[in-house]
């Protein structure tokens, strides 16, 4: 098998708060809804519980995120992607459900400090005071569809790989240094 | 700023994060049906100063379809409720009653 490469092969930045792109990550988007079986599928690839309305569970460095009604977004190591998906036809075998491998549709970035949520604010319609932690924010970045979470010291933000480098540009922008909302 | 929060997964979006989808609760008249129906339902709509009930989609964010009703003259939002119904749901028409005494109802 050929080497897995991120979109931006890791790029970073160092202004008022640290952003780098990190990846890749193992994803499979997981179409589902009320089927019997979904708690124990999920818990078999991520280890989690099914999240609740907008809230992603983490488990070290597998998580499970609530992505509509009727969509999970399951993150894991890149390598175990193709067991996963087995697993999950396995554990939903004659139940109506759709899993999908987007891994190398995706580009993800962390953004990290202690301001790293002014980088955010200046990009998204998102009100950060009433962002819980552990609360998956699907919204936009500028002009395009993005992911955002509180995670450790951090946020970390997902989007679609044909915009990695236009989002790395925002953040990049965004987290010049001296650029901060407020000190 | 239009901020509808969205039924399905309970955001509060703010209009960036929405595509509009136009007239709500529009009955679809197909094959069979007479021109006069057909050309009503397919380019006459309501255009009111006041209480409307529109289709938007969460683009940004969970991307389902919802129905909101508000006043197109104050950007006073009534509510928003899931698209599976054919009538706007009776808290809402309560609301909008409570709201614009002189309404003079859905139809």
């Amino acid at each position: 098998m050929s080497d897995p490469i991120s979109a931006l092969q890791g790029a970073s930045f160092q202004g008022f708060a640290s952003v780098r792109e990190i990846g890749p990550v193992g994803m499979i988007t997981l179409r589902a809804k009320g089927l019997k079986s979904l708690e124990k599928a999920v818990k078999s690839v991520t280890g989690t519980k099914l999240p609740a309305q907008r809230r992603i569970e983490v488990n070290g460095d597998r998580a499970c995120a609530w992505m509509s009604p009727d969509e999970y977004l399951l993150m894991l190591p890149y390598a175990d992607v193709r067991t996963a998906l087995t697993s999950i036809a396995k554990s939903l075998a004659k139940e109506h459900f759709l899993a999908v491998d987007v891994s190398d549709a995706r580009a993800v970035f962390r953004i990290e400090g202690e301001k790293a949520d002014q980088v955010l604010q200046k990009l998204s319609p998102v009100d950060f005071e009433t962002l819980q932690p552990g609360e998956l924010r699907r919204t936009r970045a500028a002009q395009v569809a993005a992911a955002l979470w509180q995670q450790d010291d951090g946020y970390t933000l997902v989007c679609f790989r044909s915009v990695a480098s236009y989002v790395m540009g925002l953040l990049v922008h965004s987290a010049q240094p001296n650029a901060e909302l407020k000190s | 700023m239009l901020i509808l929060e969205c039924p399905y997964c309970g955001v509060k979006a703010e209009e960036t994060e929405l595509s509009p989808g136009y007239e709500a609760h529009l009955k679809r008249f197909g094959p069979g049906s007479s021109p006069e129906e057909f050309e009503a339902y397919m380019f006459a709509r309501k255009n009111p100063k006041g209480v409307h009930f529109e289709r938007w989609r969460h683009t940004y964010g969970c991307g389902k379809w919802f129905l909101a009703a508000r006043c197109t003259a104050t950007l006073e939002v009534f509510g928003t409720y899931p698209a599976q119904v054919s009538e706007p749901p009776p808290e809402i028409i309560e609301k909008i009653k409570a709201r614009r005494p002189d309404w003079k109802g859905f139809k």
